[in-house]
């Protein structure tokens, strides 16, 4: 798919980034033409300006006393003691910024992308906002300072954090260990365990998966250079590890298994239990990156036999920059800490925690967990939707196990399609075609290389992360966008035409540049 | 306004909790944020339908007590959320043009060269 493809491709981009036509959703709301988006010919955008006059308040403070003092002259009180329907205080509804808004224009053309990308991150949740906004405002003080009312609430609220957070996974407040994220939780665990074996020189191997996170894989490297000993399993077609291969991978010297709970780009569910169980049998330490789990899945660490686990708050529409590794107190798991300092966080991670991000994290763990039910009904019914509309197409398969699947994340590859110029073809839906780590090389997937897929399947594949707030909406108008725009794309395709044809790809003699 | 969240909790029966619904129905529809605004509307009308038929007086106390924090929440974040107005999302619509005046309006505008 190259040389005089690329230039066709390229005019398929541009023609193609237009939005649907809204009127099928909207069907109430009458456009005045409708637009097919196979047409690609050259169209020009009338982007509506807005003038710099009404965008803003060149004199913000006359702005407002003219307002409060309109205010004043219709109702005859002061705003403050006004109380609006709302039950918000009239000071507050006549705030400059409300007053600023009331002037502003605002744009009533839709052009912001879809978000379908859960896996690289989520919004915040208004719930955890709400909850973190005092302490971003009021409440400042150090929660480490013991010797003033200030400390004291953000100590207060940090503990009741900790608190939510070890619920979340069944474990104990005592356990948590607040970090910047999962991949600082992850480089923590398993440096730490290495560096603290280390010191006896007695075990020195570690087991991992292929499909691990780059955080894990780069820090095993690193302790490879170092001279440990790595041992990186392979997994089935299926995503899935072999257990019997994790078994014959066991050596006398091993001190950590480090498998992640849901794959971040195929979302397959590794088999924990069975997992912590060989290792609790073998004194193996386990450590899990459940980054994507936690909060989407039921996890309790202690049914599992777990010993570390990294936690992430921006994958749970917590705050970004904040995280958490649980680690297991009784059996003892000892590592040695990366960070030195004040020895907050039983001196595994010194310095200062930051006790808005800590409450927000605590929130979105409280509001996950009673809301698991919920979201997992809600987002599986949004998954299976979306799955069956996809892989009614033709040539289209599901990456990574159908059954122990979370739902939220659904890889799909086309076949004969560029995945790159389809994600340039739907500018208006937000997708990856991986990580988000990796998402700016055009390198196919090392995690879909490991299941087996082909260069060409890798390429072509699409991630779709569903979550909280994704509506039914949204889900009809991404399959109708892929359905037209896969067509299209593949409608161009020279290998499309002979696959029509009947040919096999494979009998095919490439010629020799 | 503490003290009239506690006030009124006390208080269960069916008018003041449809009163509660339909605040909470009306609150959701503030959030600026299309996905934020959907999502506090399907989890209302989602939450008091699960418990619809709840009979226990004590729960249906606690359920109220939620309900009232949760409408508190939302007056709360549907301000700040209108503060900071992005585009609208492609699948909400709405009307295209060109902007014109000085009151934010919109002209609607044939799209030329078209057909």
């Amino acid at each position: 798919m190259s040389g005089p493809a690329s230039a066709a491709v390229r005019q398929v981009s541009r023609g193609c980034t237009r939005r649907l036509s809204s009127t099928t959703f909207n069907s109430s709301h009458l456009r005045p033409a409708i637009r097919s988006s196979v047409n690609a010919g050259q169209r020009r955008n009338y982007v509506s300006e807005t003038k710099p006059a009404s965008a803003q308040v060149a004199d913000v403070e006359s702005a407002m006393r003219a307002d409060q003092k309109k205010f004043i002259r219709q109702a005859g009180i002061l705003p403050s003691q006004a109380q609006s329907q709302a039950g918000v205080p009239g000071d507050v509804m006549m705030s400059p910024a409300a007053g600023i808004l009331k002037q502003a224009s605002v744009m009533d053309q839709g052009t912001r992308p879809i978000y379908l990308d859960a896996q690289a991150t989520t919004p915040v949740d208004p719930r955890v906002l709400d909850a973190m906004l005092p302490y971003l405002t009021g409440m400042y003080g150090n929660p480490h300072s013991r010797t003033h009312a200030y400390g004291w609430e953000s100590e207060k609220a940090a503990d009741q954090a900790r608190e939510h957070v070890a619920a979340l996974i069944g474990a104990d407040p005592k356990e948590i260990i607040f970090t910047s994220g999962a991949t600082e939780s992850n480089n923590m665990s398993i440096k730490g365990v290495a560096r603290f074996f280390g010191r006896s020189g007695k075990k020195k191997h570690i087991i991992t998966c292929q499909t691990e996170h780059k955080c894990v894989l780069d820090s095993c490297r690193h302790l490879q250079d170092q001279g440990f000993d790595v041992t990186y399993l392979p997994v089935g077609s299926n995503g899935l590890i072999n257990m019997d291969e994790l078994k014959a991978a066991i050596r006398p010297d091993t001190m950590l298994v480090s498998i992640m709970t849901v794959n971040n780009e195929i979302g397959v569910i590794q088999p924990m239990k069975e997992i912590g169980e060989l290792c609790r049998s073998k004194k193996i330490y386990f450590h899990t990156d459940g980054a994507q789990a936690v909060g989407k899945i039921p996890i309790n660490v202690n049914e599992w036999n777990v010993d570390l686990m990294s936690i992430s708050s921006h994958k749970i529409y917590g705050p970004k920059g904040m995280g958490a590794c649980y680690i297991r107190r009784r059996p003892r798991v000892r590592i040695d800490p990366i960070i030195s300092g004040g020895g907050q966080e039983r001196g595994l991670r010194s310095g200062t925690l930051a006790p808005h991000l800590v409450v927000g994290f605590g929130e979105a763990c409280r509001i996950a967990k009673n809301e698991m039910a919920y979201d997992h009904a809600r987002i599986s019914a949004l998954s299976k939707r979306l799955l069956d509309g996809l892989l009614a197409m033709e040539h289209t398969t599901l990456n990574g196990d159908h059954d122990r699947h979370y739902p939220g994340c659904v890889n799909v590859s086309f076949a004969y399609v560029e995945g790159e110029s389809l994600l340039m073809a739907l500018k208006d839906i937000a997708l990856s075609s991986g990580s988000a780590c990796t998402s700016a090389s055009l390198e196919p997937s090392y995690v879909l290389r490991a299941l087996g897929s082909s260069d060409e399947s890798a390429h072509s594949s699409i991630r779709f992360g569903l979550g909280r707030f994704t509506t039914t909406s949204e889900v009809d108008y991404v399959l109708k966008a892929v359905r037209e725009r896969v067509q299209f794309l593949r409608e161009l395709s020279p290998l499309w035409e002979l696959v029509q044809e009947g040919i096999d790809l494979n009998t095919i003699e490439w010629s020799q540049h | 306004m503490a003290s009239a969240a506690i006030a009124t909790a006390a208080d269960t029966s069916a008018y003041s909790v449809r009163s509660l619904y339909r605040s909470l129905l009306r609150q959701s529809k503030q959030f600026a944020n299309y996905n934020f605004r959907s999502y506090a509307w399907r989890r209302t009308r989602d939450a008091f339908r699960e418990h619809q038929r709840e009979k226990d007086a004590r729960r249906v106390q606690e359920l109220m007590q939620d309900g009232l924090k949760e409408l508190q929440v939302m007056k709360r974040q549907t301000i700040v959320s209108q503060f900071y107005q992005l585009d609208r999302l492609v699948v909400e619509g709405g009307k295209t043009g060109k902007q014109i005046g000085d009151e934010g309006g919109i002209v609607r505008q044939k799209d030329t060269g078209w057909d």
